[in-house]
């Protein structure tokens, strides 16, 4: 299942280019009061795909969702749907649905009568309600759960039910209010391929909010970094991983060992780095073509591309002796944590792809290492 | 040691019970005395029953006081529903904290003042304004709706604090309009608070004699006055064996509504189990 999710989605992303924009927002603020929750934000979400908002509790992300829904005014700036302006629209006449984190199910009625609340209020007969929730019910594998009462569901069969009542209106848009926040760790990761699964069968387009890095990498097509109410950084899972551009968002998103360091020489093909915490200075295969007076750089490395060896690197860049401070046992890999010479501590990830290999030990001297196109060079 | 710790638990226990119902029991006993005398016993008799349904007087203020009660009751629960959502669901407006403070105030506020102010109010507003022109049914149901409009506001608005919003915004994003998301979703989910709301003030009511006895006017006779009046001529056993179908009544109320809940909490127990097991 896992692997037609993700078959699938290639094809997204290899068509996203030519798919048009869905939802745009523009230069919206929002204030609550004198707080600042929103602030300045421009995003365009295109045609079927799945996109979501990452962020730490505070960052605005929730608000941006509940903009979207109607259920609260921005205090600027426009939301279009399909281009047409639906800023001040209230939320009961926008084509947009959305899925709450506690899921919201009326406690007094049954699941059918749940999915079927959206339908009726759209006036339809009532055999094409009871065609569309059937459909609905069998969509989420939830047609022998019909007649239960949502306190006789488990946390995962409610879930179903809350997807399926978003999206029997056929919105245009679905919003997911962190989608597996109820969940347990082991059910969230089955669900995350499930939802999508399903969303993809839909074709709907979705915006999530989520404040797991996990569940967005693993379901979004494109991920909007949020941190203060402002949008860091919009791009795939890839690029937000690889490429981040920004110090926040290297670091919000996995771990990474920054150096701070001084452009010695910066051509178009290559530039190197002086950095007090390595033996041996730093080069990357590629230049800095802005022409910044600012000297200063940071060096962000993740620790899976952070090699660590007994013996001393060949070479004159990209390397430094350590001695091993910490190592975290986690069964599918060995988090080393190497005290450089000048005290500074990085992180190493080494697979643990031997059993009971022969390993540097604690207090060991090592030297880490890694190649001229690992790191990325941040303008702090 | 055990066993002597163990049998003044039991003894305190047996104290308490007597404490709470010896009382009413004496009552129930006596209102099967032949004797019109109600310290002197003078053998088993249900002549007082009878006697009792006969007393035109004492029924009417019965029936006085159940429709008082009732209409009380569904006054106070419409506006402590209204004044509930506007002090939970209206986040913010100039003066709310005022607004709830003030609301519950009659919780706090002796019988006494509450029934004198009333009286003072409606005396008034017969001289300027020519209405109400006779105290009576009206004056008290008036009177009794506002002490219980503060009870039944606490009762709600706890329930609707508790509630879950985004259920009303759920509602609202499938498509209801805000008046029918209110009736199809916020009103069944607080049902439960309301009911309690008005079995509350329903008792309250039928309760009260301070209030209504100021307030009352002519041919406005409410039990409590009643009794409170008889009683004082002297304990008479009609009185007991109305005291005791109050009793009986109450008694059977409160068993069913025990073993609807039993049974309520049965079937979700059930339920629980069936959804743990998929």
């Amino acid at each position: 299942m896992a692997l037609a999710a993700g078959a699938r989605r290639q094809q997204h992303e290899a068509s996203a280019e030519a798919k048009k924009t869905l939802l745009s927002i523009e230069k919206v603020t929002k204030y609550f009061d004198e707080d600042l929750a929103v602030d300045n934000v421009t995003l365009e979400v295109r045609q079927g795909e799945i996109f979501a908002l990452l962020g730490a509790s505070g960052s605005g992300k929730s608000t941006l969702l509940r903009m979207m829904a109607g259920f609260e005014n921005p205090t600027e700036g426009r939301i279009l749907l399909e281009g047409e302006d639906i800023t001040h629209q209230p939320p009961y006449q926008r084509q947009i649905n959305m899925m709450f984190q506690s899921y919201a199910l009326f406690p007094h009625m049954t699941v059918e009568q749940n999915l079927a609340f959206g339908l009726k209020q759209e006036k339809l007969s009532k055999d094409v309600i009871i065609d569309r929730v059937q459909r609905m019910l069998k969509l989420v594998h939830m047609e022998k759960y019909a007649r239960r009462k949502p306190h006789q569901l488990s946390g995962g069969q409610k879930q179903r039910v809350a997807l399926a009542r978003s999206l029997a209106k056929q919105p245009k848009l679905l919003l997911l209010d962190e989608p597996m926040g109820a969940l347990d760790k082991k059910l969230r990761t089955e669900m995350q391929l499930e939802v999508v699964d399903i969303l993809e069968n839909v074709g709907v387009t979705c915006v999530m909010v989520t404040h797991d890095q996990e569940e967005a990498m693993t379901m979004a097509d494109r991920i909007a970094i949020m941190d203060q109410g402002f949008i860091q950084q919009v791009g795939s899972p890839v690029d937000i991983y690889e490429s981040p551009n920004s110090r926040m968002v290297a670091e919000f998103i996995g771990s990474v060992n920054l150096f701070d360091g001084q452009i010695i020489d910066d051509q178009e093909d290559h530039m190197t780095l002086h950095t007090d915490d390595l033996d041996a200075d730093i080069y990357i295969g590629h230049g800095v073509t802005s022409g910044v007076d600012e000297r200063s750089m940071l060096f962000a490395l993740r620790p899976e591309k952070t090699l660590m060896t007994r013996e001393k690197p060949d070479g004159d860049y990209n390397w430094s002796s350590g001695i091993v401070h910490d190592i975290a046992y986690l069964g599918g890999h060995t988090v080393y944590y190497v005290r450089l010479p000048q005290g500074k501590i990085v992180q190493c990830f080494l697979a643990n792809v031997e059993r009971r290999a022969d390993r540097p030990t604690w207090d060991d001297p090592v030297y880490v290492h890694w190649a001229s196109d690992s790191g990325v060079v941040l303008r702090s | 040691m055990r066993s002597g710790r163990f049998s003044l638990s039991v003894t305190i226990f047996w104290l308490g019970i007597f404490f709470l119902y010896g009382p009413m029991l004496m009552l129930i006993i006596y209102s099967f005395n032949a004797s019109r005398m109600v310290q002197v016993w003078a053998g088993w008799s249900t002549r007082w029953y009878g006697e009792l349904f006969q007393d035109q007087q004492l029924m009417g203020a019965v029936g006085r006081s159940l429709q008082i009660a009732f209409y009380s009751a569904s006054t106070a629960v419409v506006i402590g529903m209204l004044a509930s959502i506007v002090m939970i669901r209206f986040t913010r407006f100039r003066g709310r904290t005022l607004f709830s403070g003030m609301i519950t105030a009659p919780l706090v506020m002796p019988d006494v003042i509450i029934g004198i102010s009333m009286l003072l109010l409606f005396v008034a507003m017969a001289q300027s304004l020519g209405w109400p022109a006779q105290r009576g049914m009206l004056t008290i149901w008036i009177a009794h709706t506002t002490f219980c409009v503060a009870y039944s506001t606490v009762v709600i608005s706890s329930r609707l604090r508790e509630m879950d919003q985004s259920l009303e915004e759920a509602a609202l994003d499938l498509g209801a309009t805000p008046i029918k998301a209110f009736f199809l979703v916020t009103l069944p989910v607080i049902s439960p608070a309301i009911i309690s709301a008005w079995l509350l003030s329903f008792t309250l009511s039928l309760d009260d004699v301070v209030i209504a006895s100021f307030v009352t006017g002519p041919g406005a006779t409410t039990l409590p006055i009643e009794v409170f009046s008889q009683v004082k001529l002297g304990v008479t056993p009609k009185i007991n064996a109305l005291a005791t179908i109050i009793i009986g009544v109450v008694s059977i109320v409160a068993f069913s509504s025990w073993l609807l809940f039993r049974k309520i909490d049965q079937h979700n127990r059930a339920a629980a189990r069936m959804a743990a097991q998929g």
